[in-house]
């Protein structure tokens, strides 16, 4: 045995010399590379995206209870080495002098926030400064509707309870609040130690208890496990999944790109992988054919390619992974500056991961190769065509195929995403193999009727029908990535700045009343702002679905409870939102308006256990109203519009006591049209999203990058896709290159000869490309990233135009070469 | 049968046949071919191309299975034994020389040589093949590619590889096919004479009558059946 592997050791050095298996190791480390560089990167994105997401909580993970946690949790959290941020949530009525307003107050430990940051300001929208801390004791900060509200400003002293605390600053800017932006009071910010003498919590306040923890993933985990057992009723965790909707949905989506990317890395250079390895094993049936002769067993010639197999998967998995750890450090560096924290450590999960996996493509992929040089006969040393076109059992092939189906469900971390681009190789692959062999079929007709070059050309792809579908099938996945990576990610990267314009609402204004309406259109034109869209709106508490009374007990999930109990807007249209989508039902026709129809957002319909046609009773200022569901919405909270969960058709609500609202887009630099706003309209409230807005643009534009990166990634791997499956029968084409110039063929019908096979190739590969990236590309963004899919017919022109001619001018550039060379030196060398 | 000539029976064939079904039906490669080889001795199949020769050494060497009849080398029953165990026998007692040469490309002179003998196990590989490599007359081109040699050198290449692992019989499937008349002349008194030295048994398979001549015994093959 360790005879064998010296000698496989010597004939792997031997191959290498001879330029065998440069392909197939160029594949597999481009494989693991891509896969570890995604891998790698994803990971980092993840982890700071989680941070990202973090910024919006203040910290990775928030405990949130009615009571008091017991002083175990920080213990545990300190022994864990998290860092530790604690905040208490009430609201209270603040005074000044005689005018008194509801606010909600916010009391902060020092360390708030863990992750991201306040800004404070000395005047209401004032130049910001990133705040040094918390309120010191006997100080407050508090927002600018609070300060507009009361007429206060910096130096005041409120009546905090039974304190007088002084305004210390504005505050401009704290890591977003979960929840209904529309309903929440103006906040205030004071320090946790001043709470007690405020006399303000009290048995029986409402209060709402933060404990906020930060620190490495794995401790995260375990301070979370820990804790859940320990949880008591009122008490739940809340990590960035359950942070704002719009960021969520946005992460998802970025998540899922990254997902789709490293699979079609996976994918193709694992595809790439086999076809250098089909090259391979046709260069050595010789070398097993002398083998048998020379008396070698069939399992002895497996274990002398296993070895190499082994050792080639191994340098090259190692290899890989050096350049994945190399091109994702490269990136995380790029990206530095964009980041706002640096990007956290890479793993060495993914190392690890790609060696292994590397290891496992490889020998997964050549299995059915080796199976066929261990089938050589020896025979094949009499008769050449012996072996040449051995068809190996299908079984042969599941490993492999078990291998590609792991690692694609492991690189898309999403398993809707993994079956839907698998249903659609499976797909492709079926199409790919009926086109050629239907081509097969047609293009013997035309070479029976045609002559010259054209008949060699079209000889040579019928000659070998396995190696030519597995060339088209090649060729076709290779432009098929590409072509879907290029359609989703354009799609994707367009949909996301059309969400967010530059122009995009910034500013809410609610509690509008309807005597303020015409005062208000008048305001946005006096001020040169653009008019803005005003929505009525209704509050109402549900009070029955289907005639049975509400029982909000029933819902297990606090998420679902706070959904029900609150008070819902309920707002008017007649025509439905733009980035609004029916998923059930139908939005109403001009003729059913007054008609007590109401169409709700599907989420929330699945939270409560709500269906299409249940009837809803509504509790309005004391009247009750039934609607019927007509329909359920998707809303894209990602565009930061304003959005309700609930709508009726006009005609129905107008009898109700409504207040309006509305969104428009304040230029930077115009704050000061906030002040003239207030203080000529007093009870209106400004909401301002701009930072919310600007978290979104910020994890969108980091996105924007990882996108383009991983994207570049899989073009090249499509690119090696390409190459292998040229090279697959390139010995064949130089040995014909050479015959036919013994023949006296000029450098012209050679020329002629190498293009029409390839072109013929390029042309079906193009096609069948087009057909399955337009396809997956629609059901991908359809389905999965639920943007709009417009077929693109400019780039289903490249995909068949670069089939059509990269394809032969490659092959054309592998053997230009040998025109020049004289044929018996070429034909001596093959 | 003589009992004492029984111990040095190389090859037994008897009733050898071979037919190949294509799509006009079944065609006769080989028909009812019997004959027995002497250990030391040397036979020269000839025939015309096409005759079924290269057939016939294909299945004396149990590279291929016959349809009917039976081969015993050295008192094995090729048809008893499987792929692999025929492939151990060859490995043991066969040395061959192919028309083509047959050398791998990838590999230089010497480790051409050294692929059986490294497949075999040969502790002193290294010493025989260069040994064998010097018997031949290439000793400055050892680690020449195949297609720095010219036709006669990839042949004697291909000689010296047959004759390291010291077998007992040789298969050459017309050695001197793809040469010239002088270059082919040398190719075959390097055969013979390395032949001569180590008592070799020969099997040669040729159209060349001048070169079967200075075989022991020719058997003439005519559309797959021996002529008498
Ligand atoms: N597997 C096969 N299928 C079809 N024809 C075969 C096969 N093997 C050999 N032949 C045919 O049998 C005949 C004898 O072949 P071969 O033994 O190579 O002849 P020789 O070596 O004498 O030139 C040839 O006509 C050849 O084409
Ligand atoms: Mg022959």
């Amino acid at each position: 045995m360790s005879g064998d592997m010296t000698f496989a050791l010597k004939q792997l050095r031997s191959a290498w010399r001879a330029g065998e298996i440069r392909v197939l190791l160029f594949a597999l480390v481009l494989a693991v590379a891509a896969m570890t560089a995604v891998g790698f990167f994803a990971d980092r994105i993840e982890s700071a995206l989680g941070r990202q997401g973090g910024m919006l909580l203040g910290g990775d993970l928030v405990v949130v209870s009615d009571r008091l946690l017991p002083e175990e949790f920080t213990a545990e959290a300190h022994k864990l080495g998290l860092r530790v941020a604690q905040t208490m949530e009430f609201p209270s009525m603040i005074m000044l002098g005689e005018e008194g307003r509801l606010a909600e107050i916010k009391a902060v430990s020092p360390t708030y926030p863990l992750r991201g940051r306040l800004t404070i300001a000395d005047e209401p929208f004032g130049d910001a400064r990133k705040a040094d801390g918390v309120p010191a004791p006997g100080e407050i900060w508090i927002e600018p509707r609070l300060a507009s509200l009361l007429g206060a400003k910096k130096g005041d002293a409120l009546a905090v309870g039974e304190r007088q605390l002084k305004v210390a600053a504005i505050l401009q800017e704290e890591p977003a609040r979960g929840g209904d932006m529309f309903s929440i009071a103006p906040r205030l910010m004071m320090n946790a130690n001043d709470v007690a003498s405020t006399g303000l919590i009290q048995y029986g306040s409402r209060v709402r208890y933060r404990l906020l923890l930060a620190g490495e993933p794995a401790a995260l985990d375990e301070f979370r496990q820990w804790a859940q057992g320990r949880l008591e009723r009122g008490s739940r965790i809340e990590d960035v999944s359950g942070a704002r909707p719009e960021i969520r949905s946005a992460l998802e989506k970025s998540r899922q790109f990254l997902g789709l990317a490293s699979m079609a890395s996976v994918i193709l250079s694992m595809v790439a992988m086999s076809l250098a390895g089909l090259r391979y094993v046709r260069r050595h049936l010789d070398t097993c054919a002398l083998m048998r002769c020379f008396g070698a067993s069939q399992n002895r010639i497996l274990q002398v390619f296993l070895v190499q197999a082994f050792v080639l998967g191994f340098a090259g998995s190692l290899l890989g992974c050096l350049f994945g750890f190399a091109a994702q450090e490269v990136l995380a560096r790029l990206a530095g500056g964009l980041f706002l924290e640096k990007l956290p450590a890479p793993g060495w999960t993914p190392a690890f991961g790609g060696l292994l996996a590397g290891m496992a493509a490889m020998l997964g992929v050549m299995l059915p190769h080796l199976l066929r040089l261990r089938g050589v006969p020896a025979l094949r040393i009499l008769r050449k065509d012996l072996g040449e076109n051995a068809v190996v059992s299908w079984l042969a092939w599941l490993p492999g195929i078990a291998v590609m189906l792991g690692l694609v469900f492991w690189s898309a971390r999403d398993a809707k995403l993994g079956w839907i681009v698998l249903g659609g190789l499976v797909a492709l692959l079926l199409v790919a193999c009926a086109v050629a062999a239907g081509t097969g079929y047609l293009l013997r007709q035309v070479a029976a009727t045609s002559g010259g070059t054209w008949r060699v050309g079209i000889a040579n792809l019928l000659q070998r029908p396995g190696v030519g579908i597995a060339q088209v099938a090649g060729f076709s996945l290779g432009l098929m990535a590409m072509a879907l990576l290029t359609i989703v990610r354009g799609d994707l990267l367009d949909n996301w700045h059309a969400s967010l314009p530059p122009d995009a609402p910034n500013r809410f204004v609610i509690n509008i009343q309807p005597s303020q309406m015409e005062s208000m259109r008048q305001f946005f034109v006096q001020e040169q702002l653009a008019p803005p869209e005003i929505f009525p709106m209704v509050r109402g508490r549900l009070v029955a679905i289907n005639d049975h009374p509400l029982d909000t007990g029933r819902y297990v999930d606090e998420r679902a409870r706070r959904l029900a109990e609150r008070e819902w807007n309920l707002s008017v249209a007649e025509t439905m939102q733009k980035d609004n989508r029916i998923v059930a039902g139908r939005w109403w026709t001009a003729s059913e308006r007054g008609q007590t129809l109401i169409s709700l957002e599907e989420g929330i319909a699945t939270t409560l256990g709500i269906k299409l046609g249940d009837r809803l009773t509504y509790d309005i200022g004391g009247q009750r109203i039934d609607l019927k569901i007509q329909s359920l919405r998707k809303v894209e909270w990602d565009s930061m519009r304003a959005n309700f969960f609930a709508v009726t058709p006009p005609g129905v609500l107008e009898k109700f006591p409504a207040s309006y609202i509305t969104s428009f887009h304040l230029p930077a630099g115009r704050e000061d049209v906030l002040n003239r706003l207030v203080r000529s309209q007093p009870n209106l409230t400004i909401i301002d999203v701009e930072a919310i807005l600007a978290q979104l643009r910020g994890i969108m534009d980091r996105m924007t990058l990882a996108v383009e990166f991983v994207f570049a990634f899989c073009m090249l791997t499509g690119i090696a896709v390409l190459y292998a499956a040229l090279s697959a029968t390139q010995d064949e084409r130089i040995r014909e290159v050479a015959v036919l110039r013994v023949f006296g063929a000029s450098r012209r019908q050679v020329r002629a000869t190498v293009l029409v096979e390839f072109a013929g190739i390029g042309l079906l590969a193009g096609l069948v490309a087009t057909i399955g990236a337009s396809l997956l590309a629609w059901v991908i963004s359809d389905r999965l990233l639920q943007i709009p899919y417009a077929f693109n017919p400019w780039l289903a022109m490249l995909t068949i135009g670069a089939g059509l001619l990269l394809v032969p001018a490659a092959a054309w550039l592998g053997v230009r070469r040998i025109v020049h060379v004289s044929p018996r030196q070429v034909l001596q060398s093959v | 049968m003589v009992p004492d000539s029984q111990e040095n029976i190389e090859i037994e064939a008897t009733g050898l046949s071979k037919h190949v079904t294509s799509s006009e039906g079944e065609l006769a490669i080989l028909s009812d071919f019997s004959c027995r080889v002497l250990g030391g001795e040397t036979v020269a199949i000839l025939g015309a191309s096409g005759s079924g020769k290269s057939t016939l050494l294909g299945l004396l060497a149990g590279l291929d299975v016959p349809s009917a009849g039976r081969v015993i080398f050295r008192s094995e029953d090729l048809a008893q034994l499987d792929e692999d165990g025929r492939a151990a026998l060859r490995g043991r007692h066969m040395g061959f020389v192919f028309q083509s040469f047959q050398l791998l490309p990838s590999l230089t002179a010497l480790e051409n040589v050294l692929l059986p003998l490294e497949l075999a196990g040969v502790a002193d590989a290294d010493e025989r093949a260069r040994a064998a490599l010097e018997r031949v007359g290439l000793t400055p081109r050892l680690t020449h590619y195949p297609r720095q040699l010219s036709g006669g050198e990839q042949q004697r290449v291909a000689i010296a590889r047959a004759f390291a692992p010291r077998p007992s019989i040789l298969f050459a499937d017309e050695p001197t096919g793809n040469l010239d008349a002088a270059t082919g002349q040398r190719i075959i008194d390097l055969l013979f004479g390395l032949n001569a030295e180590s008592g070799t048994t020969l099997v040669l398979v040729t159209h060349d009558a001048t070169l079967a001549e200075r075989c022991g015994r020719r058997l003439h093959l005519e559309g797959g059946r021996l002529k008498q």
